[in-house]
């Protein structure tokens, strides 16, 4: 049994599998919480634990798709150069918006948190929680949070947004449709962008670009926001 | 397809490189993302060769949050011995993001003339 869950083709066929399942359900019920992220990462922790597979082994091959989030983050520099002239256009707004929403984050995440009792690995693994997994990963190795805590974070709090998140906006009065799309770009990531691609293809692509100037935003300022964030610790 | 896997790898690793040696505080996929932005914008690498690798990539994305999401069965504890602080904290400030974020863009955009006609107050 060892033998073989410790080939690295048995952590990718599983990963991939239940992926593609999830993926299926969800496009069948088109349920926000049944988000194929949040049901395959489930799925498979309790089939590790159910069958007493160590995350060791599974990670045999699991390693091989989780470096690819660092391409994937490179890769995040086409869709934003695809949209240059519009991001330049409008771009005070965009980056005054988003800028206002990331220091929210890093602030409000890090001291609810630190009022509630958090310990100092728990508060920097969730400062840069509102970006995208592989951005908010770097972010939480690089200040000395807990890479996986973070990871599980990211994806929650995406699944807030996405089940949630345009409802909310309409109840405080957030009705025009790019402020909307930013909003979940900024706070949810690729959950609340996929979330708007339910609701309005404009507010989608908004949604998606924040998805990129969030992430940057959040890596750039983070340093200059620790002497803050350190009064917290 | 190749020449794209070989740029996008080498932009990483570029930024890779710059964010350990220097030492700095900024991840190095981040860096390597901002350089292959600069390489489009200046000319240096043409969409084209990085489109259907990009494409792949992205579209791909969630299933490359999957392991490390698994990881989180070595911190069971560590969630349950903070569960309140974490959620907590994890719920509100989502909540405080995106007004911050929708509000702050619908006012300047309103500013700008570029709100659209859903807007109504």
């Amino acid at each position: 049994m060892t033998r073989l869950t410790a080939d690295p083709a048995f952590g990718l066929a599983l990963s991939i599998g239940v992926f593609y399942l999830a993926r299926l359900l969800y496009k069948r019920m088109r349920h926000p919480l049944l988000n194929p992220v949040t049901v395959t990462i489930a799925t498979l922790i309790g089939l590790l634990l159910a069958l007493g597979i160590r995350y060791e082994d599974y990670m045999e091959g699991g390693q091989y798709l989780h470096f690819l989030l660092g391409p994937s983050v490179v890769a995040l520099a086409l869709p934003i150069y695809e949209r240059r002239e519009r991001i330049l256009k409008m771009a005070r707004p965009i980056l005054t918006s988003i800028l206002a929403g990331s220091v929210a984050s890093i602030l409000s995440a890090t001291s609810i948190a630190y009022l509630l009792g958090g310990t100092n690995e728990v508060i920097l693994s969730l400062a840069p929680k509102s970006v995208t997994t592989p951005i908010a990963l770097g972010i939480s190795e690089k200040i000395g949070g807990l890479p996986p805590l973070t990871a599980t974070i990211v994806v929650l709090t995406g699944c807030i947004g996405g089940a949630v998140g345009p409802e909310f906006c309409r109840l405080i009065g957030v009705r025009n449709i790019f402020a909307v799309g930013m909003a979940m770009g900024t706070s949810s990531h690729g959950i609340g962008t996929a979330r708007m691609m339910d609701e309005d293809v404009t507010g989608a692509a908004y949604s998606g670009l924040s998805i990129g100037i969030a992430g940057m935003v959040t890596a750039y300022i983070m340093p200059a926001m620790m002497p803050i964030v350190a009064i917290f610790l | 397809m190749l020449s794209g896997a070989a740029i996008i790898l080498i932009s990483l690793l570029t930024g890779n490189f710059l964010s350990s040696y220097f030492d700095l505080p900024i991840p190095g996929n981040i860096i390597g993302m901002t350089l292959l932005l600069l390489a489009l914008v200046f000319g240096v690498v043409k969409v084209g060769t990085i489109k259907s690798v990009c494409e792949f990539l992205l579209q791909n994305m969630a299933l490359f949050f999957v392991p490390i999401g698994v990881g989180m069965i070595a911190h069971f504890n560590l969630i349950g011995r903070e569960f309140i602080p974490i959620t907590a904290s994890m719920v509100a400030s989502t909540f405080i993001v995106m007004a911050v974020t929708g509000l702050t863009a619908q006012r300047m955009l309103k500013g700008r003339g570029e709100s659209d006609d859903s807007v109504d107050r």
